[in-house]
């Protein structure tokens, strides 16, 4: 199966940014034929590496060969003449144009300066069947799924001549069914003779579908081993450099009185079609109400709407039995809300300003924090150290800015924010998007401990082992409804994903269970 | 851009660095006709700073930029364009010059605060317009405010000659609105430098206790930088839309009833709008919306405009070479953002690589 030959090799690969190395000395090589996973933690240097590898940096030192010669990759063309291509993980696609246009962008075929579509699709069609991809040449982007927008990008970079495909992060918006098909065609791509890098910090998926893999942490390469011979709690002590545990501790809930009351409400987009149609849930004190979905089934207007930022166009919300619906977002969060917004750069921060003035966000006008319309710094920022002492958020000092934080701090900022507050409610929104395992680990922890202090807990999230290990009930959205509310501790992750593809729950179950 | 930035020295740098560009440009310029450059840069400085009334004239004419240039920063800092700093200022200076006619009898400091109560109040409304139309339809404030430009502009004339004036001007203003005083014109050999130096400097100061000490200022900040979390955190996007812009016309009205009773003392009809308005916007990209580097960027520009008239005499430089390299600085200091880019470029691989670091 895996041939010795080496197609890419990656020696002693060293990249600094100034003092700092990204890359400290990095190994890594690649056969022909195989699926080599690069695993680490976000930060650890893999999407550095890969950068190099498709000619946006260059290394500081270290040398890189291809088919076993020694090659500089100066520019994405050189990278692309080379055979190498990128399977990005936020797809780069026209929405406007059809799938063959989309493919051909920039390589148009053309007969005296006119598009050749005929030809274009037929080539498209061509690539498709060959490794199984099922793409329709002649539909508009924006009007497949999200798995068949991952498949036109992997068919641009088969388009251009790629024999070496890099996968970056590619499971992250899938359904677990779009995850398998996805690992199938992996397989199909390697047994055509093409080589694949995947990018993943998902364990299981390297488990599946690598043959080795690479783990990088801290901008060194640790090891790179056979998975079929590695168990994931290797793989995982060795990317975080100590013991983790997958899943979290936590008691069973003891669920009280119902917090937040959601009842038939009706969301429609700015566009006119309804988001949320016709909803109606509850979210106890003492309990976490998991929502499950794929994106874009309506979770987010439901959000936006419980948290004033969205009108909705019928039913009613009660936070705390006060009504909040189209209440104005002072109000709402007044009445006992705390949100750890999906988009923490556009919602969550204000990513310009230090992080003493985020703290103090929707704080800032009461008191002890301002007097009089007057701002008061001495406070804000004590209250601000306290808060970074407390939630461990790793900055030079307060007054940096926000944006200066990495992803995993900026999060802790902004839970540090809401959960100070103290609200009966919090909303958590996609927590840990982007988020190492350490982190998860922490903000999994927070929202647990929040529910054990008796508080509700909504939290929202398309990755399905975050859903299960932390609600106690999980709603499943599909096509802006509940379609299925289920026991956390009861339910399977096949039950859930036909859930989530909009099965309805009996069958869901009944196949589910002959598939056992 | 006029945030907060990271690098100080950086921010002090680039609009060093467009001045000298604009400079050098000015200066290729008038080597190109066949004028000594170093002759005419000379001229300038010597012409302003070796006369105390000209000195007090380039301090005049910074005066009424620190307004304008103060007005604009604060629109820009809630996110938006305000390019109607001139027709603000000009139906400022209307009212102010209405009201001081109206009533020339009052006492002194009555009728001047009176006078410049209405310009505040009639650059407000001006700008509150753009600012109403664009928080509760979405209208476009630049499209609006260059439409209300015009609008001053023509409504002004108009009352000159049909209400307010005999012919293309009105009267002056009595000596009761008069805003000029006696030991600062006797120090300036006689200009025009008046009272509103001093208005303009407390206003610095108030700018910059409103923007970083108050809870609206911070609002006004936040919306501007990132109105999506702003909303977000409870703020109203509405409210500090027309805020931002009650307060940036108040400011270009103020502007207009100092130059109206200072400088002037009259109205008259204008072909076009006050340069002062649009110098203004250069101004505050200048000083990078930090109020103390308004103040001193107005007194550059001040500087040029006063010298500028140094250089046919002095140098032997046309009239229309003198405007184009005054124009070429302004250029060099309103392309603060290509000199910004290029030297982003220049550290930018370093960044993008902490970015990936951490």
């Amino acid at each position: 199966m895996v041939q010795s030959e080496k197609v890419i090799e990656m020696i002693g690969i060293t990249k600094k940014f100034g003092e700092f190395k990204a890359n400290d000395n990095i190994h890594l090589d690649v056969k022909k034929g195989e699926i080599h996973a690069l695993l680490g933690e976000n930060g650890a240097g893999k999407s550095t590496l890969m950068n190099m590898l498709s000619g946006l940096l260059t290394p500081t030192s270290g040398q890189i060969r291809v088919n076993g010669q020694d090659v500089s990759i100066s520019s994405p063309n050189v990278a692309n003449d080379l055979g190498i291509g990128m399977v990005h993980q936020h797809f780069m696609l026209v929405e406007k144009f059809s799938v063959t246009e989309n493919i051909v962008l920039g390589k148009e075929e053309h007969r005296f300066g006119f598009m050749d579509k005929d030809t274009a699709n037929k080539q498209v069609q061509e690539l498709s069947d060959r490794y199984g991809l099922s793409v329709d040449p002649k539909k508009l982007v924006e009007n497949i799924t999200v798995g068949m927008q991952q498949r036109v990008e992997i068919l641009k970079t088969l388009y251009r001549g790629a024999d070496i495909l890099i996968f970056d992060e590619p499971t992250g918006v899938l359904t677990p069914q779009e995850i398998q098909e996805l690992m199938s065609i992996m397989r199909k791509l390697v047994s055509e003779g093409k080589s694949i890098i995947l990018i993943t910090h998902k364990l299981d998926e390297i488990k599946q579908v690598a043959d080795r893999c690479t783990v990088i942490r801290r901008g060194k390469s640790i090891d790179t081993v056979n998975v079929r011979e590695t168990s994931q709690q290797e793989l995982a002590d060795m990317m975080v450099g100590r013991s983790v545990s997958f899943t979290v501790d936590k008691k069973p809930a003891e669920p009280k009185e119902a917090v937040l009351k959601v009842e038939n409400l009706t969301v429609k987009e700015s566009r006119g079609y309804d988001a949320v149609k016709n909803v109606s849930f509850e979210v106890k004190a003492g309990e976490v109400l998991g929502i499950a979905g794929v994106d874009g089934n309506g979770q987010s207007q439901l959000i936006s709407a419980i948290t004033g930022l969205m009108k909705s166009a019928s039913g009613k919300i009660t936070l705390n039995g006060k009504n909040i619906t189209n209440k104005k977002p002072r109000m709402i969060t007044e009445s006992g809300l705390g949100h750890i917004p999906e988009d923490r750069h556009k919602f969550g921060l204000v990513l310009p300003m230090t992080l003493e003035e985020n703290i103090a966000l929707q704080t800032y006008y009461q008191k002890p924090f301002s007097n009089h319309g007057f701002l008061n710094y001495k406070e804000i920022k004590s209250y601000a150290k306290k808060l970074i002492e407390e939630f461990d958020v790793r900055t030079p000092s307060e007054v940096h800015s926000a944006s200066s934080l990495s992803g995993g701090n900026q999060q802790k900022a902004i839970i540090a924010r809401e959960i100070a507050r103290d609200p009966d409610f919090l909303i958590a929104a996609q927590p840990t998007r982007g988020l190492d395992v350490g982190a998860i680990e922490y903000i999994h922890k927070r929202l647990v401990e929040q529910r054990d202090k008796g508080r509700a807990v909504l939290l929202m999230s398309y990755e399905l082992d975050e859903i299960m290990n932390v609600s106690d009930r999980i709603a499943v959205m599909y096509d802006g409804r509940i379609i299925a509310v289920v026991d956390a501790k009861e339910t399977t992750e096949q039950e859930l994903g036909l859930l989530m593809a909009g099965v309805d729950k009996n069958r869901a179950s009944a196949e589910t269970v002959t598939a056992e | 851009m006029l945030t907060m930035n990271k690098d100080r020295l950086n921010n002090l740098l680039v609009p060093i660095f467009s001045i000298f560009l604009g400079l050098i440009f000015g200066a290729l310029l008038m080597l190109a006709f066949g004028f000594n450059p170093i002759t005419a840069y000379n001229a300038m400085i010597s012409g302003v700073f070796g006369s105390p009334y000209f000195l007090g004239e380039a301090l005049r004419a910074a005066t009424i930029l620190t307004f304008t240039g103060l007005g604009f920063s604060i629109a820009f800092k809630a996110g938006f364009f305000n390019i109607g700093v001139a027709g603000q200022l000009l139906v400022g200076w209307t009212a102010s010059i209405w009201v001081a006619l109206a009533f020339p009898d009052l006492p002194r400091l009555m009728l001047v605060t009176m006078s410049i109560a209405a310009a505040i109040f009639a650059g407000a409304v001006w700008a509150g317009v753009a600012g109403a139309l664009r928080a509760y339809f979405g209208t476009s404030e630049v499209i609006v405010t260059i439409m209300l430009n015009y609008t001053a502009l023509h409504l002004t004339n108009y009352l000159i000659l049909n209400v307010l004036g005999t012919g293309n001007t009105t009267e002056r203003v009595s000596e009761n609105a008069n805003l000029s005083i006696g030991w600062l014109t006797e120090l300036t050999a006689g200009s025009r430098l008046n009272v509103g130096i001093f208005i303009a400097m407390v206003v610095v100061f108030l700018y910059w206790i409103f923007m970083t000490k108050t809870t609206a200022g911070f609002e006004v900040r936040a919306v501007g930088l990132n109105p999506h979390a702003s909303t977000y955190a409870g703020m109203s996007a509405t409210k500090n839309i027309i805020l931002s812009m009650l307060i940036s016309g108040g400011l270009a009205g103020l502007g207009g009833a100092i130059h109206g009773l200072g400088t002037f003392g009259n109205l008259f009809t204008q072909s076009g709008l006050p340069t002062a308005g649009f110098n203004g916007i250069a101004v505050a990209l200048l000083g990078l919306g930090n109020p103390i580097g308004i103040f001193f960027s107005s007194i550059l520009f001040g500087v040029l405009e006063i010298g500028a008239g140094f250089l046919p005499n002095g140098a032997g430089v046309p009239d229309e070479m003198a405007s184009i390299v005054t124009a070429a600085i302004i250029f060099f200091v309103g392309a603060n953002y290509i000199i910004r880019f290029f030297m982003n470029k220049l550290n930018n691989k370093k960044t993008q690589a902490v970015q990936e670091g951490e």
